[in-house]
């Protein structure tokens, strides 16, 4: 019964992984569609918790989701068995396209269409990072963070692990701060 | 050795990336000048075919890193390594913690590490919006530059706003085919 368990939520996540594009908050209308609507898996608060805690951990935000799924259904394998679904499309369709390609690239056609493709990949680049502006710039000490991680990602070899890290000590530190002076001040950072 | 460097690299991104799959693009540019795996311009192909095939995009990006390191091997590695972290801490989370993401200092620490991630994002992107739209002679590639501008411009339409990506990458390799680019 257990293994059968498994192995629908490995399908489940398969299909979740096979048919949407992107990833993260595009993923969102086909994951509440599988889960909340056709499997009932788990409610739309929860899959809206799931997505709130995926922003505020480290990795990918879909297999995120699809491991805390995985396990609030099946536990620990349950967890595994949908990771594994979410991921396998991937690992197949990727590894499948990168042994191709040099042999496409070859082809006139193909590069014209790559290049193409190239073009809009840096407007959707550049659409994403404007969202992700407008969401995390909300006031003078996230834009500040901000600057300051831009200098250092430019100008200096401080490693991008150490810059994540730092601007999270950053956030923890001004916590601990407005903690001991509540009203310290007046500023509002 | 290559299987215990992509499985370090890929864990320590997995543990690092915070904000899902546009936030690995920064550790993948730095991978591109610590190790021979791939170029930075190769590195704008995977981002082209990841963005393009279904499947998460820090999924897709790191089994082609993966791929381009050590072949089949190489993807499976990196992929696994990559959602390693994401599979403990969830499941520790989901076990111990409730109200996670309600937590002050939760929410604090986040607040420092969000804007940080756009800088750094922000900045991943300017280094391949260099290699794509400059050609290697130091000009500007007018029709991607062209056709990026135009379709930025079309995205923020209200009545375009929701197309799927998908949409625009398949018109993207059209138009790429009929305007030579």
């Amino acid at each position: 019964m257990a293994i059968h368990g498994l192995g629908e939520l490995y399908l489940t996540f398969f299909r979740i992984g096979g048919l949407t594009f992107g990833g993260g908050l595009t993923m969102l209308p086909m994951l509440k569609h599988e889960l909340v609507t056709k499997k009932g898996w788990v409610s739309e608060d929860e899959l809206l918790d799931c997505y709130a805690i995926g922003q505020c951990t480290p990795g990918v935000i879909a297999v995120n989701t699809a491991t805390f799924v995985g396990y609030k259904r099946k536990g620990i394998p349950g967890g595994i068995a949908a990771t594994l679904g979410m991921i396998s499309p991937s690992l197949a369709l990727i590894t499948l396209i990168a042994s191709f390609f040099q042999a496409f690239v070859e082809n006139l056609y193909f590069r014209h269409a790559i290049m193409g493709i190239k073009g809009v990949v840096c407007a959707l680049m550049l659409n994403t990072v404007i969202t992700l502006a407008r969401k995390s710039l909300v006031n003078l000490m996230s834009v500040l963070v901000c600057a300051a991680a831009v200098v250092l990602a430019l100008f200096t070899p401080v490693p991008t692990v150490a810059i994540v890290v730092l601007a999270g000590l950053c956030g923890a530190v001004i916590e601990l701060w407005r903690r001991r002076c509540p009203k310290g001040g007046g500023h509002k950072l | 050795m290559t299987f215990l460097q992509l499985f370090w690299e890929f864990f320590k991104i997995g543990l690092f990336a915070m904000g899902g799959g546009p936030a690995t693009l920064p550790f993948l540019m730095d991978l591109a000048d610590k190790y021979d795996w791939y170029a930075l311009d190769d590195l704008t192909d995977m981002v082209a075919v990841s963005e393009s095939t279904p499947g998460p995009l820090g999924v897709n990006m790191a089994t082609y890193a993966g791929f381009q390191a050590a072949g089949i091997a190489g993807g499976l590695t990196a992929t696994l390594a990559l959602v390693l972290p994401s599979v403990i801490i969830i499941i520790l989370i989901a076990k111990f913690l409730t109200n996670f993401s309600e937590r002050p200092m939760v929410k604090a620490v986040f607040s420092g590490v969000r804007p940080a991630v756009t800088a750094l994002i922000a900045v991943a992107i300017w280094g391949l919006f260099r290699v794509v739209l400059v050609t290697e002679e130091g000009a500007l590639a007018v029709k991607p530059l062209i056709l990026c501008a135009v379709v930025f411009v079309l995205m923020q339409l209200k009545p375009l706003k929701k197309l799927h990506p998908a949409v625009w990458l398949l018109a993207a390799a059209v138009v790429g085919i009929v305007f030579r680019f």
